[in-house]
C-alpha cells in the first residue's frame, strides 16, 4: 500500500454528487410527509391522493439513493481504498447502506411507513457530514491499513443501520402505547394520533424491531470479534478497555440485555422498547461524543 | 413486597418439610439462587454491567493511560484521591465491576446447567402429544376435506407425516384412546442447542482471557539501526508480566534493527508529509533446541507484526537518532553515540537530552531540537516542515551544573533537571544556541569541549508480547457467534395435523419470534388437499 494516488478532482465530483443526492432526499422527505399527512386527515378526498405522494416518495428515494451510491463509489475510487476510514466516510457510506436496506424491506409491506424516518435521518446524517464532518480525501494512517478496516468497519456500519432502522420501530411503537398521546386533547394531538393510527398494530412493531435488532446483534458480535482480532495486530493486544472498545463492549451488552428482555415476563413492550432505544443512543454516542471528544487509539474522525 | 412474600413461602417449606429451622436457612438458600439464576436477574446484571463500564471510558485508566492518570492527579488532586479511593482509575480490575460479572457468571452457570438436561432430555423424547383444540394455537387452518379424504384420514396423516419428516420435523404419529390420529412434529432443537452453545462458550471465553491474561507478558524496547536487542529481562526499557508468568518463560532470541525507513506522502497535495508506510528492516536470530542458531531476515509494520515461536513482536513507534560525539577541552570523548529524540509534532520537530557527567570539566547537560527539514518561524522559531530529513539541523541549549545523577533516584533519560543548573548557551544566557548540520562540529561554551553532528540515524519502538490465551479467546468467541446466530435464526416450532369435524386441521406453535409461522401452516396444508393456490399467496409477516 505504498503507492496511494489521490484523485483530488474525483473527490469534489463525489461531494457534488452528494448534494445532488440530498436535494433529492428532501423532495422525497416532503412527499412522504405529504403521504402521512394526507393519510391521517379526516377528509376522505384527501386521503384518496394519499398514494400518489407516496409513489413520488418512492421514485425520489430510489433516484437519490442512486446518487448517492455513485457518490459513495466515486469517494471510494478517488480515495484509491474503501470509504470508511473517517467519520465523514462513516457516515456517507453508512447511510447508503441504511437506504439500501430500506429499499430491500421496502417489499414488507408494514416497513414502508418509517420511509418518512428513513429519508429525513439520511437527509439529516449527511447534512452533518458534509457540513461539520468533512475532510479532503486523504491517504491511510498505516495503522488502518489492513483488510480489516475492509471487513471490521463494513460489518459495524452494516449493524448499525439494521439497530436503526430497529429504532424507527420502536420509537414508533412507543408512541403507539404512550397513554398520554391517547388521551392528550389538543388537537395537535389528534393529529399525531392518527398518523400514528396508520402505522402497523403495536405486536408487529415489536416483532419488527426484534428482528432487526437480531441481525445487527449478530453483526455487531462479528464486529466485536473482529476488532479484538485487529487490535491484537495493530496494538499488541486484543483487548485493552480502549475508548472505543469499553463503548463496542457496552452497546454489545445492552443488546444482550435487550434479548433477555424479550424473553422475560414484564420485560417485554415498554421496557424492551425503551432498550432498543437506550443501545440505539449508545451507539450515536459512540460515534459522535466517543469519535470527537474522547481520548483513545481510534482517533480516526479524521477532524483535528 | 417481594420479600415478604417470599419469606411467607420460604416458612412455608419450613412448616410442611420439617420442623429443623436449618431448612428455613435451605429455603432461604434455595431462594437466594432461585432469584439469582432467573432471567430478570441476568438482564439486570447485564444493564448493570453495561452502566459500570462507562466511567471507566470517561477517567483515564491506569492500565491503558497511566500518563493521563498522572495528570489528572496533577489537575484535580482532592477529586482525583475520592475517585481513586472507588477504584475509579482502575474500572475493569475493579471490586464493584467483578463483582457484577462474577453475579453474572454464577447466574449464567445456574442458568445453563439445568436447561442442558433439560434439553438432552427434550432431544431424545418424541413431540408432544396433539392438544385437543388446535383453534387456540397461534396459527391454525382448517381446510374442508372432501368426504373421501376424511374417511380415510389415516392416509391423510400418513402424508402428513411424510411430509414433515422431509421436512426435517422429528415426527410423532399417535392413536389418541378415541381412536383418532393425529400427526405432532418438531423442529428447530438446534435453536436450544446454539443457545447453550453461545452461553457455555460465554464462559469459555472468561476463562480463557484470565488465565491466558496470567501466563502472558509485554515489554517495551527502543532500538536505534545498527543495535541488537536480546529478549531476557534486562533487554527491556519497561516490562509488565501476567500473574503467572516466570523470566524462563521468555524464548531466547536475539533481534538486530538492520535499517528503518518511512515513507512520507510527497505527491498529493492535501496530504503531504502524512505518514504512508513504517517498515523496520530486521535479523532475528533464533536458538533451536540443538544448541544451534537460525537467522532470519524479515520486515515488521504496523499491522504486520514479526511471529517468533513464544513471542510477537510489534512496531510502535519511530524517531530520529542523532549521531552525536562530544569532547572535552583536552579532545578526549566524554559522550558518543546515537541518542533517541522523542519526536513533538508530525513533522517530527525532535527533543533530546544529553547528560556529560564525566568530562574534563564541570558536569553540564544539554537540551536539544533536531529538525528534520528546517524552517524559520516569522517569530524566529525554529521548526521542521517535513518529516524527512531533506535540510536536517541539530540545535542546542547548554546548561552547567549538578545533573542530579548521585541521588540513587532513577532518572528518566528523556528529561533534564534544570533546577540546580545553569544555562550557558541558548534562550536568556547572552551566548546564541549551538547549531549545526551533519557532519559539522561546534565549540561548546566556557572550555566545556566540541560537539560533532556526526550523522542520522532513526529509532524504532517495539513491544514484545505474547498471550497464550488469545488463541483460546477467539476460538470460544467465534463459537458463541455461531452459536448466537444459530438461537437467533433457526425457528423452534410444533406442528400438528389432525382430521376433525370433517376438516383437515393444522396448527402451529412457534417458541420465540417465529415469522413464517402462518405462512408454513398455510404451506402444509395446501400440499396436504392438493390445493397449491394457497401457499403460493404471499404472507407478509
Ligand atoms: C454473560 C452473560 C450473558 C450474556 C452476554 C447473554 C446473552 C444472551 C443473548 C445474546 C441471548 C439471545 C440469543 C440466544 O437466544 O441465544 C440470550 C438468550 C438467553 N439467555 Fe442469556 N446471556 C447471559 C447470561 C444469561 C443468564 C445468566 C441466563 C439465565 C438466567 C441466561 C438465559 C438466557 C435464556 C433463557 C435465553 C433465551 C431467550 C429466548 O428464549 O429467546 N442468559 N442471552
Amino acid at each position: 500500500m505504498t503507492n496511494m494516488q489521490l484523485n483530488e478532482g474525483l473527490s469534489q465530483i463525489s461531494l457534488l454528487v452528494v448534494y445532488g443526492a440530498m436535494a433529492i432526499y428532501t423532495f422525497s422527505f416532503l412527499a412522504f410527509a405529504t403521504n402521512l399527512s394526507r393519510l391521517a386527515s379526516n377528509k376522505d378526498e384527501t386521503r384518496a391522493t394519499a398514494s400518489g405522494a407516496e409513489k413520488f416518495g418512492t421514485v425520489m428515494l430510489i433516484l437519490a439513493g442512486i446518487l448517492h451510491g455513485v457518490a459513495v463509489a466515486l469517494r471510494g475510487i478517488s480515495a484509491n481504498r474503501v470509504p470508511w476510514a473517517n467519520m465523514y466516510e462513516f457516515t456517507l457510506t453508512g447511510s447508503f447502506i441504511v437506504v439500501a436496506i430500506y429499499l430491500i424491506a421496502m417489499r414488507l409491506k408494514d416497513v414502508r411507513l418509517i420511509a418518512t424516518f428513513i429519508s429525513g435521518v439520511t437527509l439529516l446524517a449527511l447534512g452533518l457530514a458534509t457540513s461539520i464532518w468533512y475532510v479532503q480525501v486523504k491517504t491511510l494512517m498505516p495503522a488502518l491499513q489492513s483488510y480489516w478496516l475492509v471487513i471490521h468497519v463494513l460489518v459495524a456500519v452494516l449493524a448499525t443501520a439494521f439497530f436503526n432502522i430497529a429504532a424507527a420501530f420502536s420509537v414508533v411503537y412507543l408512541l403507539r402505547s404512550a397513554n398520554w398521546l391517547t388521551k392528550a386533547k389538543a388537537s395537535i394531538f389528534g393529529f399525531a394520533r392518527r398518523v400514528i393510527d396508520l402505522f402497523p398494530t403495536s405486536d408487529k412493531l415489536e416483532k419488527l424491531a426484534y428482528r432487526f435488532n437480531i441481525i445487527g446483534f449478530i453483526l455487531w458480535s462479528f464486529t466485536l470479534i473482529a476488532g479484538a482480532i485487529w487490535a491484537e495486530r495493530a496494538w499488541h493486544r486484543y483487548w485493552g478497555w480502549d475508548t472505543k472498545e469499553v463503548w463496542t463492549f457496552i452497546i454489545w451488552t445492552i443488546y444482550a440485555g435487550y434479548l433477555h428482555a424479550n424473553a422475560t415476563r414484564g420485560w417485554t413492550g415498554k421496557r424492551s422498547a425503551w432498550l432498543s432505544l437506550v443501545g440505539f443512543v449508545a451507539i450515536l454516542f459512540n460515534f459522535t461524543i466517543v469519535n470527537l471528544f474522547f481520548k483513545g487509539l481510534h482517533v480516526y474522525s479524521g477532524l483535528k | 413486597m417481594v420479600i415478604s412474600s417470599s419469606r411467607s413461602r420460604a416458612t412455608e417449606t419450613a412448616s410442611t418439610e420439617a420442623q429443623s429451622p436449618a431448612i428455613g436457612l435451605l429455603g432461604w438458600a434455595r431462594w437466594i439462587w432461585r432469584q439469582l439464576t432467573s432471567m430478570r436477574t441476568a438482564l439486570i446484571l447485564l444493564l448493570m454491567l453495561a452502566a459500570a463500564a462507562v466511567p471507566g471510558s470517561i477517567y483515564p485508566q491506569r492500565s491503558a493511560d497511566p500518563n493521563g492518570v498522572t495528570t489528572f492527579f496533577d489537575n484535580n488532586p482532592d477529586f482525583a484521591k475520592i475517585l481513586d479511593s472507588i477504584q475509579m482509575f482502575d474500572v475493569y480490575t475493579s471490586a464493584w465491576f467483578s463483582a457484577i460479572y462474577i453475579l453474572l457468571f454464577i447466574s449464567l452457570i445456574g442458568c445453563v446447567i439445568p436447561r442442558t438436561f433439560v434439553h438432552a432430555r427434550n432431544l431424545r423424547e418424541e413431540p408432544v402429544e396433539t392438544p385437543t383444540n388446535l383453534r387456540r394455537m397461534p396459527a391454525f387452518l382448517a381446510s374442508n376435506a372432501s368426504p373421501e379424504t376424511v374417511r380415510d384420514s389415516k392416509q391423510l396423516i400418513t402424508s402428513a407425516a411424510e411430509l414433515l419428516r422431509k421436512q426435517r420435523y422429528r415426527v410423532a404419529v399417535r392413536e389418541g384412546s378415541n381412536g383418532e390420529t393425529t400427526v405432532s412434529a418438531e423442529r428447530g432443537y438446534l435453536r436450544e442447542t446454539g443457545n447453550l452453545v453461545f452461553h457455555i462458550a460465554l464462559l469459555g471465553v472468561l476463562f480463557a482471557v484470565g488465565i491466558g491474561g496470567g501466563y502472558s507478558y509485554n515489554g517495551q524496547r527502543v532500538v536505534v539501526e545498527g543495535e541488537t536487542f536480546v529478549n531476557n529481562l534486562a533487554g527491556y526499557d519497561s516490562f509488565s508480566p501476567g500473574a503467572f508468568f516466570k523470566p524462563e518463560m521468555l524464548t531466547p532470541f536475539s533481534m538486530t534493527l538492520d535499517k528503518f525507513e518511512v515513507q512520507f506522502d510527497l505527491q498529493n497535495r492535501t496530504n503531504i508529509g502524512t505518514p504512508l508506510d513504517f517498515r523496520a528492516y530486521v535479523t532475528s536470530r533464533i536458538q533451536n533446541g540443538d544448541g544451534t542458531t537460525t537467522d532470519k531476515k524479515s520486515v515488521i509494520r504496523v499491522n504486520e507484526p514479526l511471529e517468533l515461536p513464544g513471542s510477537h513482536v510489534y512496531l510502535t513507534g519511530n524517531g530520529y537518532a542523532p549521531v552525536i560525539t562530544i569532547r572535552d577541552k583536552n579532545g578526549d570523548i566524554a559522550f558518543s553515540g546515537p541518542t533517541e529524540y522523542l519526536p513533538q509534532d508530525k513533522n517530527y520537530t525532535s527533543l533530546g537530552v544529553i547528560k556529560v557527567p564525566d568530562g574534563a570539566g564541570p558536569q553540564f547537560g544539554i537540551l536539544s531540537f533536531f529538525y528534520p527539514t528546517q524552517d524559520k518561524l516569522t517569530t524566529g522559531a525554529r521548526t521542521s516542515i517535513y518529516p524527512d530529513p531533506l535540510d536536517p539541523l541539530l540545535s542546542m541549549n547548554v546548561y552547567i551544573g549538578d545533573l542530579g545523577l548521585d541521588s540513587g533516584q532513577p532518572k528518566n533519560v528523556f528529561e533534564l533537571d534544570i533546577s540546580k543548573m545553569k544555562q550557558v548557551a541558548g534562550g536568556k544566557s547572552g551566548v546564541k544556541g549551538l547549531e549545526m548540520v551533519p557532519g559539522q562540529t561546534v565549540k561548546l561554551p566556557k572550555d566545556l569541549g566540541t560537539v560533532t553532528f556526526e550523522g542520522i540515524k532513526r529509532f524504532a519502538s517495539l513491544d514484545v508480547s505474547y498471550n497464550p490465551g488469545g488463541i483460546w479467546v477467539l476460538f470460544f468467541a467465534l463459537l458463541a457467534l455461531a452459536g448466537v446466530t444459530l438461537s437467533l435464526t433457526v425457528p423452534r416450532r410444533r406442528v400438528w395435523v389432525a382430521v376433525r369435524d370433517s376438516e383437515l386441521q393444522v396448527a402451529a406453535l412457534a417458541r420465540g419470534d417465529d415469522p413464517a409461522l402462518e405462512k408454513i401452516v398455510a404451506e402444509i396444508s395446501a400440499e396436504l388437499t392438493g390445493d397449491k393456490s394457497k401457499s403460493s399467496k404471499e404472507s407478509d409477516d
